[in-house]
């Protein structure tokens, strides 16, 4: 076990200030009305009654991020030859993430698996990574669209954070689950919270009996790939889908994203931005032909992702935290639960 | 709802001569609805007309030209299938429509607010004047008109403008009253930087994830988005507020005079962006310059599909 602290509730901002005052903080709060990570700012209120509308996944995986900054320069002796210079662009800073929760946290572990592989580290996700402390907040009570207990996860998972915040009454028990958590909790604003530990369990217990049962989806990889040139089967699941990309942008776990240079006169940016395959772009190739041309495709190839395709080449882990994002901010509610299951029962019509 | 029989009696006797009709069923919680694609007589039976049918299902008709669809419209969204007649986007022989008389539908977002979140609805019970709402060991009433969508306190066609089938009584068109642009009007009173700086702060927070676009009925570029352009580069890929706003700029340019303002847009935001407002100004403007309605009349030209040499409220410049 590692630390155990106690924070007062009233102390919250006290700390995440103390917190603010060596490190970037980013904590939930309404912007209109929905409630989204922002820059701590001890003046707005902040909001962690329940899950946020969008997740933290900006603050390790930007929505846009600068890769490069080029200038083209032409040789003096010879003006048919261009030359370019490339100067890198590494983020700077560390960064504290106050009021995730266990799955939103999570998704960035089915990062680190594609980001920080052994042959191949992406240096701008790998800094970030490194620069960013997680403060995670167990959850009370499931919603009606959360499934983090289908895909092995539980309220009160810590996998991915450094600290893991129990809300108890009038404060919250913390306690550590790294280095980086640990030195999170050394501030004089906490106590001692062995006194509080057997409570913080006692939330944490009744979250995961309020769950209901989770079906068995260790058969979803093949089930998924039985149905893989069954279009019937996908046209079906997304005849509602719109092939808008809300799903895969507010997905902990979705990490797909785009390379755009965009360059005026001699200067110019290389942008990574989001990316989506919901969208018909997204795997457009050069010679015009779209190797998934419909919604279905595109759809099949979400669902397929997560829970069969990444599975097979990573040890088996479903890559959905079972947020239920996807679920309640569909503009036309298509139920990612429903469609892994239907695989699942899927029966091939036989002869 | 008392005409849902009826209705589902109507759908079953055209059902064999069509490949699809689309309606709505429950969801995933007793507060949602979602699109029901029906294709066997079993399915009719899941079909559900609530407070709760949101979704404008004229938006799935331009991807299903070709097969005979039918599609159960409310009031508002048999306006979006008008004007989809209207560019001949949709084939009229091809699409059967279903009409009811429609008392509003709900806004999600002003029960959140009122309930502070609508994540553990256990039951949701209605009737024309409230919403009894079940959650966390609570039952609260909401009286329905305070739920109902913005759009459907002003609504003047209650009733589908064009049907195949009507079930129920029609509630019949409302009043003379024309469309409420109070609310942009008390927007355009604030100063510019004041309309520019709520826009930069609302427009932050959008992800790009076109929801609003692909939600839209009438936005049928679809896979081939200006936004989206590469060559040419309409819109940067930098997370830029002022790009987002293009966007909706572009967007609601597209749709002048073509909107029927549905709302369908704001309701899809993941983030609650009130972008339908652009929507409702480039109409107000449409209708002082060319008193025109859009998706009302089938016949009718949209005005900026059509060119006369002489416009009666456009002031040539001159020289």
């Amino acid at each position: 076990m590692g630390l155990v602290k106690y924070l007062k509730s009233a102390d919250l901002t006290p700390w995440l200030e103390e917190l603010a005052q060596e490190n970037k903080v980013f904590a939930p709060r309404y912007e209109g009305d929905a409630v989204i990570f922002a820059p701590f700012d001890p003046k707005q209120e902040i909001s962690i009654k329940h899950a946020a509308t969008m997740p933290p996944k900006k603050t390790v995986f930007p929505q846009s991020e600068k890769l490069v900054d080029f200038t083209y320069s032409k040789d003096p002796e010879d003006l048919s030859r261009v030359m370019i210079e490339g100067k890198e662009v590494l983020p700077e800073g560390t960064a504290v993430v106050f009021g995730g929760r266990p799955c939103d946290v999570r998704g960035f572990t089915m990062f680190d698996r594609v980001y920080l592989a052994e042959k191949t580290t992406d240096v701008y996700y790998k800094a970030r990574r490194d620069n960013t402390s997680f403060i995670t907040l167990a959850c009370e009570k499931p919603e009606t669209t959360c499934f983090c207990h289908w895909v092995g996860s539980s309220p009160y998972d810590a996998t991915g954070s450094d600290v893991l915040a129990t809300p108890i009454e009038d404060g919250y028990v913390l306690e550590s689950f790294s280095p980086k958590g640990q030195k999170l909790l050394t501030s004089k604003l906490l106590e001692n919270g062995d006194r509080w530990i057997s409570k913080g369990q006692e939330v944490n217990e009744n979250a995961v009996e309020s769950l209901t049962d989770a079906p068995d989806l260790s058969r979803a990889p093949q089930k998924l790939l039985d149905v893989f040139d069954n279009m019937n089967f996908w046209e079906k699941a997304a005849a509602k889908c719109l092939s808008c990309g809300a799903c895969a942008y507010l997905c902990p776990s979705c990490y797909c994203f785009n390379i755009t240079d965009e360059t005026t006169g001699m200067k110019g940016t290389r942008f990574r931005s989001w990316d989506n395959c919901m969208s018909a772009q997204f795997t457009m190739e050069a010679s015009g032909h779209n190797p998934r041309p419909t919604k279905a495709h595109r759809l099949k190839n979400r669902v397929g992702h997560k829970f069969s395709y990444y599975p097979g080449i990573h040890d088996g882990v479903i890559s959905c935290c079972g947020c239920g994002r996807c679920i309640k901010s569909c503009p036309v509610g298509i139920d990612i639960r429903e469609i892994v299951q239907e695989a699942i029962n899927h029966e091939p019509a036989i002869g | 709802m008392k005409f849902q029989e009826e209705l589902k009696k109507c759908i079953s006797d055209v059902m064999p001569e069509l490949d699809v009709v689309i309606g709505w069923c429950a969801s995933f919680d007793p507060l949602h609805a979602t699109p029901h694609f029906m294709r066997r007589k079993e399915d009719i039976d899941k079909l559900e007309i609530s407070p709760l049918s949101v979704h404008n299902l004229a938006t799935y008709l331009p991807g299903l030209r070709g097969k005979k669809v039918g599609i159960v419209v409310k009031g508002c969204d048999s306006r979006s299938v008008v004007e989809l007649l209207q560019e001949n986007l949709i084939d009229r022989k091809d699409v059967t429509i279903f009409g009811f008389p429609c008392t509003g539908v709900v806004d999600q977002s002003k029960i959140k607010k009122a309930l502070g979140h609508t994540g553990n609805v256990e039951s949701c019970e209605m009737s024309d004047t409230a919403l009894v709402i079940k959650m966390d060991d609570k039952t609260q009433t909401l009286a329905m008109a305070e739920m109902l969508a913005d759009k459907c306190s002003s609504c003047r066609y209650p009733d589908a403008v064009i049907s195949d089938y009507f079930a129920g009584e029609k509630i019949g068109n409302k009043g003379e009253k024309d469309v409420d642009y109070a609310a942009v009007e008390a927007f355009e009173k604030l100063s510019v930087p004041e309309r520019f700086g709520y826009w930069l702060k609302e427009l932050d927070r959008c992800i790009r994830c076109y929801a609003c676009r692909n939600a839209c009925p009438l936005c049928v570029c679809r896979d081939h988005c200006a936004a989206e352009s590469r060559d040419p580069h309409w819109l940067s890929q930098e997370n830029n507020v002022r790009d987002k706003l293009m966007f909706q700029v572009i967007h609601a340019y597209h749709l002048a005079g073509r909107c029927t303002e549905c709302g369908e847009c704001q309701r899809a935001c993941p983030v609650d962006i009130p972008v339908l407002m652009f929507k409702q100004k480039m109409n107000q403007e449409i209708r002082e310059i060319f008193q025109y309605e859009a998706g009302v009349d089938p016949e009718a030209t949209p005005p900026l599909l059509s060119f006369k040499m002489e416009e009666e409220n456009i002031t040539e410049k001159v020289w």
